[in-house]
């Protein structure tokens, strides 16, 4: 491949995924009818505290009845002060968030800055309108996008739909198919002055209760040494929480279980 | 029908380089030297904004000097290329040399070719794991690549400026050390650079996974004193 040069009325600029479309990387697929089945990710929670925001998801992938991935990880760190996400179709998901990571490093090396938060929001937004016609054929993506805002000092959230729709989430979202439960256990032990600690701990309960009532959400595996993916990002960027304190966190999240 | 007068290829070639060098010489020189901890790729640039040095990829830098839209666009096609091959294939793929060999196409292709040569010159640097692995590839305007080691000089006054480097050049001093011998080559005897008309940016060794870093004006200032 000789270096990609273009006239300047066919210049992608900074945007990464105008660049791949034009190299051919994303070819415009036609979706027949029907479906196929491809491994499904699942229950992936975010919320609000007051330094900044938490975002876990369960590992577990399943393709109809079948558990067909026990570590997937469904939440990435896109850049230094944001994450993804993400449920549905799992091959696809991944690569969309691999690409979108890409396109907000590629930005920020073309540019010279990164992105503003919502920009990359909006990025993303664009990226989920595109796979619109695979969502009607059963491989739809959905994300969930959250980081710390440089400007405003804050954690936000971002949920989207199908067409690409994005709407800010003021204190928490969830997606998947145990998002209900995930979601419901958010919402009443939601505060607005929750320190990092109940929000890890909040998120860790929404995604246990999910779990325990819905078959496609992994719950923690000790015999595996397999647990969710829990983040938080604040004003000092991304920062995982580490497996041996969330096993603490579920062990006592069992003991409580055993005692009530 | 007129005929086109007849140029004789040596007499054209010699032509074109003088226009390149010429055009070349009018801007202010850059530096990139080995410290004990990676790269230092040292520009005098008196704008904060439109910059000479930039971030490719996790162990790669560019580095140009010359007429400003046309390295900066090199800049940009070298940051595509990178990104695409990282994507299809893996980031481990993404060389310094496949750049460099890809660069020197483009640039030796249009001096032969177009009308108007490029008027500049490219560094490519790479960090490696090791200091032995790290490579400065230097393209000229005309396509070709040179495989410089410790040091690269690159716009006009090479050869002072090179000769001003060599006298206190040393591989494993600390990046203090390697910041104030770049400024003083730039500078030469008989003025002094401040930090405010330096540009300065490092590969860094070590486990992150992006090498590049951009040094401020202060952090500049403070690693001068």
């Amino acid at each position: 491949m000789p270096l990609p040069l273009f006239q300047p009325s066919e210049d992608p600029g900074s945007n990464f995924n105008e660049f791949i479309k034009k190299m051919g990387y994303l070819p415009s697929y036609t979706f027949p009818g029907g479906s196929i089945e491809v491994p499904h990710g699942t229950t992936c929670v975010a919320l609000r505290f007051v330094e900044g925001v938490v975002i876990a998801g369960d590992r577990r992938a399943t393709a109809g009845n079948r558990i067909a991935n026990r570590d997937m990880e469904k939440v990435v760190q896109t850049d230094d002060f944001s994450a993804v996400a993400i449920a549905g179709a799992a091959g696809r998901a991944m690569e969309m968030i691999k690409i979108f990571a890409l396109s907000l490093e590629h930005y920020e090396k073309i540019e010279g800055r990164r992105l503003s938060l919502e920009g990359k929001a909006n990025q993303l937004s664009s990226m989920v309108r595109d796979n619109m016609s695979a969502a009607m054929s059963g491989l739809g993506v959905l994300p969930l996008f959250a980081g710390f805002d440089e400007h405003d000092s804050q954690g936000r959230i971002w949920s989207y739909d199908g067409t690409g729709g994005r709407y800010e989430e003021h204190e928490y979202a969830a997606i998947g198919s145990g998002s209900d439960y995930a979601g419901t256990v958010v919402k009443v032990g939601w505060k607005s002055d929750l320190n990092e600690t109940a929000a890890i701990n909040l998120a860790c309960r929404a995604l246990w209760e999910a779990a325990e009532a819905d078959s496609a959400t992994g719950g923690p595996d000790g015999l595996r040494n397999i647990y969710p993916i829990v983040a938080l990002i604040d004003q000092n960027g991304w920062r995982r929480i580490n497996d041996s304190d969330l096993a603490e966190i579920f062990t006592s999240i069992a003991q409580e279980m055993r005692t009530r | 029908m007129s005929m086109p007068f007849y140029v004789p290829p040596e007499q054209m070639m010699q032509e074109k380089g003088d226009f390149a060098r010429k055009g070349i010489a009018r801007g202010r020189a850059l530096v990139a030297l080995q410290y004990d901890n990676g790269i230092v790729l040292v520009a005098e640039n008196p704008s904060n904004n439109l910059r000479k040095i930039g971030e490719i990829y996790d162990r790669i830098a560019f580095a140009g000097v010359g007429k400003y839209n046309e390295f900066d666009d090199l800049r940009q096609a070298g940051v595509r290329a990178a990104d695409y091959t990282g994507l299809q294939y893996s980031r481990r793929d993404v060389e310094g040399r496949a750049l460099a060999n890809k660069y020197a196409q483009l640039i030796g292709q249009s001096f032969t070719h177009e009308s108007k040569p490029l008027e500049v010159e490219i560094l490519i640097a790479e960090v490696g794991h090791e200091k032995e692995s790290d490579r400065l590839f230097h393209i000229t305007y005309d396509g070709t690549v040179i495989d410089e080691q410790q040091c690269c000089i690159l716009g006009g006054d090479a050869e002072a400026v090179r000769q001003r480097l060599k006298e206190n050049l040393q591989p494993d001093a600390p990046l203090s050390h390697a910041i104030a011998t770049a400024a003083s080559a730039l500078s030469g005897p008989d003025r002094a650079l401040n930090s405010e008309e330096l540009e300065v940016a490092l590969l860094e060794r070590g486990d992150n996974r992006r090498c590049f870093k951009r040094l401020s004006h202060d952090q500049v200032g403070e690693l001068l004193k």
